[in-house]
């Protein structure tokens, strides 16, 4: 302004000889100030993290002309900034206004978070029964409890009475046809941790995975963040109710390829998340064929293996890799307890892999986040009570196929149809006959009035980079059966006051 | 020091599937040559009833000397283990479906409030800036990342811990550069040091992005002066760079009025662009003796570098049955203030215990005020003043008096013949016997001079 002005006043004739030097010496100064700002600090990489300037009081410590705000790493600066994916929003919204059966009926409903309560009944009995015992251990010189059992260093990658424990646990629940040895596995604190560290045995900075889409928007953060290394989706179509296909697989390695990405290996969870389908033994088969002919590695996410409801049968990949036709050394299976024990508090998480290198580097890496020793007590016990276990996973696959059904039936009863899945906590639901257009647009737009007017919250689509719009994955297990006709009304609600 | 080695996939077969840099690095360290300690420890442990003539771990920093204190807690307090289940099933409920990185809110509270416990006070800990991690060692991981990039530095002083080459580096990509100090000023940090580190990062282009030191000291055993580390806040303030505080062992100091935290300096500063490039580290395993529960904290009095290590802790949270099952008792008042004091005071005689039996033998060590070590110098005992003289030295301890101690090479010490010393892992008999056998080794050695 000040700038425009006396220049208005020079040009125009007036001022004279007075602005004729004021407007030199103002655009000096501003000079100077634009030259010492550009000056100091420099930083050669951006921090968009930066905090605006506060004045500063007095201090004991010297303070130079340049000191600014101390930065953080430019890698750090992408975690700063609030989560803008759909699946994190969604989750932060209902914390804001949470529904409750009894006291908050008009709170939104959870529906997006993949987790079961189903079997805590048991769960809670049988903790009550054995956690004393599993935890306090005695002490061979007097009896009494011997805190040392518990509170010293243990190996980083689980002691190996939990890798035996967690390698008959897995057997049994993968059909028992396959067997895992403890020597193969290391034991960390999450289902998290376990896939990056497997990216960062697996691949390089800027290497790539490909994935299968719709894929599981957490993978985005645990693959990405530290790993640097990228997703690239391989997409899949309801056609072929979102089952991966070589020659999908074989395309987008040529692209990636052509764009310069070295493609390191394949990513994908089965049972299959969002969509809760289970790979057959075929297209196991196809996959690790071409992984091989591409020598590139197969990391099988089986977090969701003991939560199947359906007829077909869950086969590991550890299964069709230790058939004998592979180089087993490319094959890494992720597990943990999260789901299929409903213990995601506790932390628990499994790295097994046919490559010993492999293993042997993510024992190493087990010091960042390692299982802490008292968990692992509990779990020995709890694992190796295999008549306990028996019974909680039958019931558990029970409960699940229960209210899947009642979940399922209660939208096709709405004209809502949702693809065919046999595990998992939730369902794939068809909901583009609700969008105002059939785009991504269109979908988000669903996904805020979902959120906003039904009070519900589900995933939508384009948040698991799902290529056709209108899909959204509906988790259940945290329902009970009361609350599904309260979710059932408000979607037709929704969907009424759409179409009208 | 430096990026890790290059990759060597293709031995004999070309069709091997290939592994990243990060998985066939050494920089996790454990092919050093003093990790033989370690295996001649598992292969020969020593064990005072069945293999009294083992090798004994003097190479571990584990506090097992207050473990009573612990077990008679936990008998008491915990009557049919009430202290650690969950009341009723709405609290078994939460605890198997907690995973927010945010942390118990009174397991924050707890850790804050035994935090200010040890510093007597001097210092209040808000716990909302309190960000859990599954150990120290993942808590300066993730500080790593979060405030330097691939191929920026930390200076780090030397000697220093050597699971910092691993932690500070392997994953991260970041580089150490040692701030040297040494023995004429007991191994004291230097304006002077400081800054020849910075000038030799920076002519070799590398980015300067903060200091790492701990306080007390690993492997010293000494806490810091508090000028020294006014000086330290100082330096980092003009260039402007961060400063990490690993605390860990704060609670191991046996004098209490001789520990100043650097959180004391930042509790009377108001300027906000000096408070926010300080962070502190803290963890349980070597004050409370849990380093198997994996409870690491990260301070920082920066809410951006909260913000960000919430969020990245993701990848190493706590447990929440961990975090259940230590929030009361690090809040009972009684049993923390009780435990401190009585821990403190065994730390300390157990440390002039060794100091005493060593100075017998003529074995000067530096003076020590903190931690579950002492810093050892065997330099006149050395064949050359070099790292080969030393490690011959310290084979010799390991095969001839089978004892494993860490040698300052392995601590980047930039002077020879001091070793790190551990003697709070083991029981006070286990002590003595150790400094038997080094009473025996000396006196053949004299004997042998003497001829």
């Amino acid at each position: 302004m000040r700038l425009i002005v006396p220049l208005q006043g020079v040009v125009q004739g007036r001022g004279g000889l007075f602005v004729g030097s004021l407007i030199p010496c103002c655009l000096f100064y501003f000079l100077q100030l634009y030259l010492k700002r550009r000056r100091s600090p420099p930083p050669p990489d951006s921090d968009s993290t930066e905090l605006p300037r506060t004045s500063s009081r007095s201090s004991l410590f010297t303070r130079g002309n340049s000191i600014g705000r101390v930065r953080v790493s430019s890698r750090a600066a992408p975690l700063a900034k609030p989560p803008d994916s759909p699946y994190y929003i969604g989750l932060d919204r209902v914390k804001t206004d949470p529904y409750h059966r009894v006291t908050n009926r008009d709170g939104i409903i959870q529906l997006g978070l993949a987790e079961s309560t189903l079997c805590f009944d048991l769960l809670q009995r049988w903790m009550s029964e054995n956690l004393m015992e599993s935890l306090m251990m005695q002490s061979d010189v007097d009896g009494g409890f011997d805190v040392s059992s518990i509170a010293m260093y243990q190996p980083f990658e689980g002691l190996l009475e939990v890798r035996v424990a967690f390698a008959d646990f897995m057997s049994r629940i993968m059909g028992g046809n396959v067997s895992f040895d403890p020597s193969n596995m290391v034991i960390t604190a999450g289902g998290t941790p376990a896939v990056e560290v497997l990216a960062f045995c697996l691949a390089d900075h800027g290497n790539a995975f490909l994935i299968p889409s719709p894929y599981y928007p957490g993978f985005d953060r645990d693959i990405k963040f530290r790993t640097g290394v990228e997703l690239i989706p391989v997409h899949c179509r309801s056609s072929d109710n979102f089952t991966v296909t070589v020659s999908a697989l074989e395309q987008a390695l040529s692209q990636a390829r052509k764009r310069g990405s070295k493609v390191s290996g394949i990513l994908f969870s089965n049972p299959s998340n969002p969509v809760g389908n289970i790979l057959s033994r075929e297209t196991l088969h196809a996959i690790l064929s071409f992984a091989q002919e591409k020598n590139i590695h197969v990391i099988s996410d089986e977090i969701f293996a003991g939560s199947v409801y359906g007829d077909k049968e869950f086969v590991s990949m550890a299964e069709v890799a230790a058939s004998g036709d592979f180089d087993k050394s490319r094959v890494h299976i992720i597990y943990g307890l999260s789901k299929d024990l409903s213990l995601p508090g506790f932390r628990t998480g499994v790295i097994y892999s046919f490559h010993e290198d492999v293993v042997s580097a993510a024992k190493k890496l087990m010091r960042f986040c390692s299982m802490p020793v008292p968990v692992q007590r509990i779990l020995i016990s709890l694992l190796s009570d295999t008549r306990f276990i028996e019974e909680y996973m039958a019931a558990h696959r029970q409960r699940i196929r229960d209210k899947h059904f009642l979940f399922v039936e209660g939208l096709k009863q709405l004209g809502i149809p949702c693809a065919e899945s046999g595990g998992g906590l939730y369902c794939w639901v068809d909901m583009s006959s609700l969008l105002t257009s059939y785009s991504e647009k269109g979908e988000l737009e669903l996904f805020e009035k979902l959120l906003s007017v039904a009070k519900i919250n589900a995933t939508p689509g384009t948040a698991c980079y799902c290529i056709e719009p209108g899909w959204f994955r509906c988790c259940f297990t945290a329902l009970a059966d009361e609350d599904i006709p309260v979710i059932m009304e408000r979607i037709k609600l929704l969907a009424e006051s759409s179409t009208s | 020091m430096g990026l890790p080695l290059m990759i060597n996939n293709d031995d004999n077969n070309n069709n091997k599937v290939e592994l990243s840099r990060v998985a066939v690095s050494d920089t996790h360290g454990e092919d050093s040559p003093y990790f033989a300690g370690w295996k001649a420890y598992d292969e020969n442990p020593y064990d005072e009833s069945h293999n009294p003539s083992g090798v004994i771990q003097m190479g571990l920093a584990e506090n097992q000397v207050s473990f009573d204190l612990l077990e008679s807690y936990l008998e008491k307090k915990n009557p049919e283990g009430s202290l650690w289940e969950s009341k009723g099933s709405c609290g078994f409920r939460e605890n198997a479906l907690f995973q927010d990185y945010h942390g118990l809110k009174t397991f924050r509270q707890a850790m804050a409030s035994f935090m200010e416990k040890i510093r007597g006070g001097k210092a209040r800990f808000d716990p909302d800036r309190i960000v859990l991690t599954a150990g120290a060692t993942a808590a300066n991981e993730l500080l790593t990342f979060i405030l330097a990039n691939p191929n920026d530095a930390l200076l780090v002083p030397t000697p220093y811990y050597p699971g910092f080459d691993r932690d500070l580096r392997w994953r991260t990509g970041v580089r150490i550069v040692p701030i040297h100090c040494d023995s004429s000023n007991h191994f004291q940090i230097t304006p002077e040091a400081l800054e020849t580190a910075y000038e030799t990062a920076r002519d070799a282009n590398i980015r300067v992005r903060g200091v790492l030191i701990t306080n007390p000291s690993n492997p010293l055993g000494a806490t810091v002066q508090k000028k020294a580390l006014e000086d330290l806040l100082d330096f980092c303030v003009r260039k402007n760079i961060h400063l990490v505080s690993d605390e860990i062992y704060s609670g191991s100091v046996f004098h209490a009025s001789e520990f100043t935290s650097v959180a004391e300096i930042v509790e009377n500063i108001d300027d906000v662009s000096v408070k926010e490039r300080v962070h502190i580290v803290y963890s349980l395993s070597k004050d409370l003796g849990l380093p198997g529960f994996r409870v690491g904290t990260i301070y920082s009095y920066n809410d951006n570098v909260v913000r960000t290590a919430r969020r990245m802790s993701s990848f190493t949270l706590v447990s929440s049955q961990t975090q259940h099952m230590l929030a009361s008792m690090l809040s009972d008042e009684e049993f923390t203030e009780k435990y401190i004091r009585i821990n403190r005071e065994r730390l300390r005689r157990r440390y002039e215990t060794i100091v005493e039996g060593l100075k017998k033998e003529g074995v000067e060590c530096l003076k020590g005020n903190a931690g579950l070590f002492c810093w050892m110098n065997l330099g006149f005992l050395l064949n050359t003043n070099t790292k080969e003289g030393e490690l011959e030295l310290w084979d010799v301890i390991l095969k001839e008096l089978k004892l494993n101690i860490s040698p300052g090479s392995s601590c980047h010490c930039s002077e020879f013949g001091w070793f790190r010393v551990c003697f709070a892992n083991m029981s006070e008999k286990t002590l003595k016997i150790a400094l038997k056998r080094i009473h025996e080794f000396m006196d053949r050695r004299r004997k042998v001079l003497n001829c």
